[in-house]
């Protein structure tokens, strides 16, 4: 046996006093030991020789250690950015929607843009916590926590357009079907009714599924600071230096309110299980509906360009295309900066979400070759001219008549970036490398930020009588709106990773093979030294 | 169904015994434990574990848990009470001509009687598991043992409480014992 306590060698790798692994190898075919192409090989979920009590120390450490000192300049760059979404905000409620660039003939533009582009990055989350759990994907035990608290994160940012953009907000409470003194009810035939419940339904069940994923880990992050304090009542550091209330005490008391007196009991986990694949089983259909839903706005009216049958697949196809990207996104710069994250999100991860990545940017891709498809098909000329004189058409290749899309660069940067950057996952190299995901996804969210772009404004900005075109333009009251939700999404997250537990700790330690009951540890004598490597990778320890 | 205690068994301290716990060193040990004293005829018992068990419910003899069947019946009446929602709206409340459509049209209300649904069944889902399980219950003997809560981090707990008609504490503590389990102690109540 090792002369260092497990729990000393993990307190002296968080406190970077000790290399985060010391045995770690990068070997070319297996980069970090989980690129296994051998379907009868299982890689190791959880990298670095972890034993049960390593996962709770890493992911307990993330809320009890200080953060790395990057984390409060990146804060106070965030929160000013959430600052500003907040002062344009209230600069367009006491202003006017006159603020924004949308006009007669462009009467939805950034604001309907940026709802379906954030309501659409949540899909990710959901389709991890929920889809992948009934398919029995063990990987997502590692990323589903931090996606889900994406989804809820973005969901609020959605939410926030709905209701801004009615002009007077102070009536967007009549969306509700309240019973109020007009005795006025909404039209439930109107997909725009559809859509609120949609929306709504789907931040309450996601909140919910994300709370009770999280009872367990709050009754470990409860029970550490309840030992601290049995320990030495008087140690650890104090809420503010003047005031006498431990930080330990604050924790015992917040999470342990927060874990509802949980005890990790068998009788509970019986009810528990299956309550999580309840909520799994529900939210499988409730994810593929929202998007469907959001896609009715446009898809149930006459506007060519909107009125296609192809829009709900084709919408959810691109959430989980833009909602991987994000999570991409957030979890390559966090596994960098936090401690041993690395261990938990492994190379296999980000490979098996770009695999997901190149398939939904694959049928996003068929959905647009479909669409001209079925301009052509159908005969109409509306819709022909939509995609080509909307979309398509560049200036140097405009004909005779000198027509051409105005908004061509959205197209193109659409195409650029949805359906050629992607291919690049096609090779190996690029899908194991987290530089070239991060660029990957990087481009996706901007492809498909365009694609709503696209969508809505190129199909309204020229519709049916040449009288009525006009173009839209954002303001810079459009612009820092939408860049600030950008400072609310990230406030948020920064938040979510320092003071709630970021990994499905329980769900984890589940995963790990001294977790099987069928397992029984080898001559060590000591169950948690066994097996989280296969002999044949490389960078197990064997 | 409140049982009699046959007996109320009190540590030399004075203090009422609430159960005895036991620690096993592997998910193996706990399971085969939890078979054994399944086997031995206990009923007032638990296993402690930081994460569910491959299988435990067998091992322990659990029945099946009523949450899936609730959360059927709650979808299915969620749904039902959306649609009803929707249909006095629509025809009886506030009949709106709109697009010519009939005012008693169910298609239009699909998509609505589906959230409701939705939302039932999630509600019945968590509310139903905190219920069965008795929580939030921000009190318990076992949670005043240090010992106890490294079964957050990393320990595997039985305990048998003392209401149990076959507790014992000798015999109890022999069957840990036999069983594999080590640190075997008393839990105040």
């Amino acid at each position: 046996m090792s002369a260092i306590h497990p729990d000393e060698l993990t307190t002296g790798r968080l406190a970077g006093l000790l290399p985060t692994d010391p045995k770690r190898t990068t070997d070319p075919v297996t980069i970090d030991g989980t690129i296994v192409d051998d379907p009868s090989v299982r890689p190791p979920l959880v990298l670095g020789n972890r034993s049960i009590g390593d996962v709770t120390n890493i992911v307990c450490g993330y809320v009890e250690n200080k953060p790395g000192s990057w984390w409060l300049p990146v804060f106070g760059v965030v929160t000013q950015l959430a600052g500003v979404a907040t002062l344009m905000i209230l600069y367009l409620a006491i202003t006017g929607v006159g603020v924004w660039g949308l006009n007669n003939q462009v009467d939805w533009a950034f604001d309907i843009t940026n709802f379906v582009f954030w309501i659409g990055i949540g899909h990710a989350g959901t389709l991890i916590s929920a889809i992948l759990c009934l398919l029995k994907q063990k990987w997502r035990t590692s990323i589903n926590r931090a996606a889900e608290a994406m989804t809820i994160f973005a969901v609020v940012c959605a939410a926030t357009y709905p209701g801004i953009h009615v002009g007077r907000m102070w009536m967007a409470w009549m969306m509700f079907p309240i019973p109020n003194a007009n005795a006025i009810w909404p039209n439930f035939r109107s997909p725009l009714l559809w859509d609120l419940f949609a929306v709504s339904t789907y931040g309450t069940v996601s909140l919910l599924f994300w709370y009770m994923g999280m009872i367990p880990d709050f009754a470990s992050l409860r029970d550490r600071a309840c030992l601290r304090l049995n320990r030495n009542p008087n140690g650890g550091p104090t809420v503010l230096p003047f005031v006498k209330l431990r930080v330990d005490t604050l924790r015992a008391f917040i999470y342990g309110l927060l874990a509802m007196g949980w005890r990790f009991s068998s009788r509970h986990w019986h009810h528990y299980e299956k309550a999580y694949l309840m909520l799994a089983g529900i939210s499988t259909p409730l994810v593929l509906s929202v998007h469907s839903i959001v896609s009715f706005d446009f898809a149930t009216s006459v506007l060519p360009g909107w009125h296609a049958t192809i829009f709900p697949p084709y919408f959810v196809a691109g959430a989980i295309f833009g909602g991987f990207a994000m999570v991409l996104l957030l979890m390559i710069p966090a596994r960098e900066l936090y401690p041993n994250m690395k261990d938990l999100i492994t190379i296999r991860h980000l490979e098996n979400m770009s695999k997901i990545i190149l398939v939904t940017g694959s049928m996003v891709g068929f959905a647009y070759a479909m669409e001209f498809f079925i301009a052509w098909y159908s005969g109409s000329q509306y819709e022909a001219d939509v995609f080509v004189y909307n979309r398509l058409m560049p200036p140097f290749l405009a004909g005779e008549d000198g027509r051409y899309a105005p908004y061509w660069w959205a197209y193109w940067s659409m195409i650029f970036c949805n359906v050629v950057s992607p291919q690049l996952f096609w090779f190996k190299a690029c899908r194991t490398s987290a530089f070239w995901i991060f660029i990957v996804s990087f481009l996706v969210t901007i492809g498909m930020w365009f694609e709503r772009f696209v969508i809505i404004v190129t199909s309204l900005h020229q519709a049916f009588v040449p009288g009525e075109w006009g173009m839209f333009f954002p303001t810079p009251v459009d612009i820092l709106t939408f860049a600030g939700t950008f400072g609310i999404f990230l406030t948020l997250f920064l938040l979510f990773l320092r003071f709630l537990p970021a990994f499905a700790m329980s769900e984890i330690k589940n995963v790990l093979p001294s977790a099987s009951p069928h397992h029984h540890p080898d001559d060590h004598g000591h169950a948690d030294d066994h097996g989280r490597g296969t002999s044949t990778t490389g960078g197990g320890h064997h | 169904m409140a049982r009699a205690r046959t007996k109320i068994y009190k540590t030399s301290a004075g203090e009422v015994v609430y159960g005895l716990m036991a620690e096993f060193a592997t998910p193996a040990d706990t399971y085969h434990a939890a078979e054994k004293i399944r086997d031995a005829g206990y009923s007032n018992w638990d296993v402690y574990s930081p994460f569910p068990i491959h299988g435990i419910d067998e091992a322990m003899g659990l029945k099946t848990s009523h949450v899936p069947l609730l959360c059927g019946i709650m979808g299915l009446a969620g749904a039902g009470l959306g649609f009803l929602f929707q249909w006095w709206v629509s025809v009886k409340a506030y009949p709106l001509g709109v697009q010519g459509k009939p005012f008693g049209a169910w298609e239009p209300l699909m998509p609505i009687l589906f959230e409701f649904g939705v939302i039932f069944t999630s509600f019945t889902a968590l509310l139903s598991m905190l219920a069965f399980n008795r929580l939030p219950m921000w009190h318990h003997p076992l949670l005043k043992k240090d010992r106890f809560l490294k079964t957050s981090d990393d320990r595997f707990v039985i305990c048998v409480e003392s209401k149990d008609p076959k507790f014992d504490p000798d015999g109890t503590r022999k069957l840990f014992e036999k069983s594999g389990g080590y640190n075997i102690d008393l839990v105040e109540d």
